[in-house]
């Protein structure tokens, strides 16, 4: 992995599919090394901002760029060196082994004559070491529970060793404990080997804990960003959300904690308000 | 990891016991060189060629007269007496090979359209390409065209016409595996009407003729339906071999793919044209021999363990099925010759229904 801070960046950027325009001159710059979340209501464009970053999208116009070049412009197998991409709920063919999955990690090193190295072998091991699925190598993806599967795929992105790592939505279908599981691994994986990360989250509490950066997005533009105490207040979730809240502080990590007001559960005022567009939302 | 050993240990009781215990790849390397090696399918390929080499033998030494096996393997190493010599080599073996060479053929074509679609129903025999040589074929037989290099040429020009059809109508920014079944299941039936209104048209001899070869036969194969084959497999089975590492991204799906640096649309446009060339060449050679494109790759992945149906043992599956078949079909009725399409047929057929069910109980369908 190149100890170099990667740099990724978009600049009036323009997304959309067939013709509807999703994301319309968005500007972002990644910051390196840490940990950012990308939030926001459902068709937001959070996704699509990160397919993207990853060049799963191309731009229509405006352009995304690592380290100075434009992202259309890197030859396919140095990109994958570079920057990784966990899709979201990605399926495994039935009966592939987490070993064999996680050493596909490993395509963008190999080529026709170089197909398996002492190196590929070594990343593959680690891999399997961080992300807590050694013991779960010989068993087949489909056979495992939900948290361990999407562990065995964190492993194969990390098989990868690329600078730059981006999860979308690493947390769908799993129960809260393998959730918690998951996205301690992605500090981990920040922490120990140094790795930017970008993931799209749907809990805002878990985004202010878990990252450092948050970028909240609304109708494809970018609201707020920047550290989650300063991001995450009640203007900007009724805004972002359209969801009306209180933000305390969450006892364990310090981070903001964000209670949903609703229309039921508040003593006071607002049952009899009809004007309240806010559905309430379990976050 | 420490923190999250008390869930993984919650976990296991709730995942059904049975644990692959396919043996791990495990790594050669002679540098500059390295490579995987995985013992299991290296055995079972090393028998299946065996067992080829068995059945093709088994294949020349029956007929009008029995030839012992031994006197059958002296004369493909070119000894033995004139008359053993001229039976084994000039009338005996052209039918043989045919077979096995399409058998190879039919198998590896099944295992890189199942490989690039991720589903086991995306078979060539499933998507137009069998449907779309034989109404080529037919057209050509029935319009008046001659057998020998005429079929074969007819045969690749209506698989490769269908597999452009089916590719266009299944684009939308992309080509998913999913929308090539479907697309393609459409094109199969276009052919086989098609095919039925040029049999209706067709005079009686011609119609019949034509029959004769859309259900897949080997009866009376000489070198000049063996030979444009084997020179054809020379160029793509390495083809084969050589893209199935590219393929390996393919079936995690493709964005995935693309985060591992795969170009998935050019990969996928070479597999497609590899595997129709496979099953043009086959097609052409033997007729639309049935089912073995679509049940050979799934016997050789369940023989290998491996999750993937991989392209050498497939192909071998193919041919054992393909000889075995046209010693059956031979066989089975004493003086008279059925088609080896009928016999692959019925053993066929089973195997569809088995993986119809298997795939809709295991959801993968799409």
């Amino acid at each position: 992995m190149s100890t170099a801070e990667p740099d990724l960046r978009a600049e009036g950027l323009h997304l959309g599919y067939d013709d509807r325009a999703v994301v319309s001159g968005l500007d972002l710059a990644v910051p390196p090394g840490r940990i950012t979340a990308i939030v926001g209501a459902n068709a937001c464009g959070k996704s699509t901002l990160l397919r993207a970053l990853a060049r799963l999208l191309a731009p229509r116009d405006g352009a995304v760029s690592l380290d100075g070049r434009a992202l259309h412009s890197i030859p396919t197998r140095e990109l994958a060196q570079q920057l990784g991409i966990l899709p979201q709920s990605p399926v495994a063919p039935e009966g592939l082994t987490v070993i064999d999955l996680v050493n596909r990690g490993r395509s963008p090193h190999q080529t026709w004559w170089r197909q398996w190295t002492k190196a590929d072998e070594q990343a593959v091991h680690d891999a399997l070491a961080a992300t807590g699925t050694t013991d779960l190598a010989d068993r087949a993806v489909d056979e495992l529970s939900g948290g361990q599967r999407q562990r065995a795929w964190i492993a194969m992105a990390v098989a990868q060793g690329t600078p730059v790592l981006l999860l979308d939505e690493p947390t769908t279908y799993l129960d809260l404990a393998h959730q918690i599981d998951v996205l301690d691994l992605v500090v981990d994986l920040n922490r120990r080997e140094g790795r930017t990360i970008v993931m799209v989250l749907h809990d805002l509490n878990q985004a202010c804990r878990y990252a450092d950066h948050v970028i909240a997005m609304k109708k494809g533009d970018i609201v707020a960003e920047g550290a989650p105490a300063d991001v995450i207040t009640a203007e900007t979730v009724e805004d972002v959300f359209g969801l009306r809240c209180q933000v305390t502080t969450d006892p364990v990590s310090r981070t903001p904690l964000v209670i949903p007001v609703g229309r039921h559960h508040a003593p006071e005022p607002d049952s009899d308000s009809e004007e309240q567009e806010s559905r309430p939302r379990k976050q | 990891m420490t923190t999250d050993s008390a869930i993984t240990d919650a976990d296991t009781g709730t995942v059904s016991g049975k644990t692959k215990a396919a043996a791990r790849p495990f790594r050669l390397a002679f540098p500059p060189l390295s490579g995987t090696l995985r013992p299991r399918q290296l055995t079972v390929t090393a028998g299946l060629a065996v067992a080829v080499f068995a059945a093709l033998c088994w294949h020349v030494s029956i007929g009008e007269y029995g030839i012992p096996l031994a006197d059958v393997v002296r004369a493909l190493t070119g000894s033995g007496d004139a008359g053993t010599l001229l039976v084994v080599q000039e009338l005996r073996l052209p039918r043989a090979m045919t077979g096995l060479l399409a058998g190879i053929a039919f198998g590896m074509s099944g295992a890189l359209l199942q490989t690039m679609t991720r589903n086991p129903l995306a078979s060539p025999d499933m998507i137009g390409l069998t449907q779309g040589a034989g109404t080529a074929v037919v057209a050509g037989i029935v319009l008046g065209w001659d057998f020998g290099l005429g079929t074969q040429a007819l045969g690749l020009f209506g698989a490769l016409a269908s597999a452009l059809i089916v590719y266009g109508l299944a684009w939308r920014r992309g080509t998913t595996g999913y929308r090539i079944i479907l697309v393609g299941i459409g094109v199969s039936w276009i052919c086989l009407s098609a095919t039925d209104y040029l049999l209706a048209r067709g005079g009686r001899f011609q119609a019949q003729a034509a029959l004769g070869w859309l259900v897949g036969n080997l009866n009376g194969r000489d070198w000049q339906q063996a030979a444009p084959l084997a020179y054809a497999l020379v160029v793509l089975v390495p083809t084969a071999l050589l893209i199935g590492r590219l393929m390996r991204t393919l079936q995690l799906g493709d964005d995935v793919a693309k985060g591992l640096g795969t170009r998935v649309q050019t990969v996928r446009l070479t597999v497609l044209l590899t595997g129709v060339g496979l099953v043009a060449f086959a097609t052409a050679a033997a007729g639309p021999v049935a089912f073995v494109a679509l049940a050979a790759p799934q016997i050789a992945q369940r023989l290998c363990r491996t999750a993937w149906p991989p392209p050498l043992a497939a192909g071998l599956t193919g041919a054992l099925v393909v000889l075995a078949s046209d010693v059956l079909a031979r066989e089975l009725i004493p003086g008279t010759e059925l088609p080896v399409g009928i016999v692959t047929g019925v053993l066929g057929a089973p195997v569809l229904l088995w993986l119809l069910i298997r795939v809709n109980r295991a959801g993968s369908g799409g």
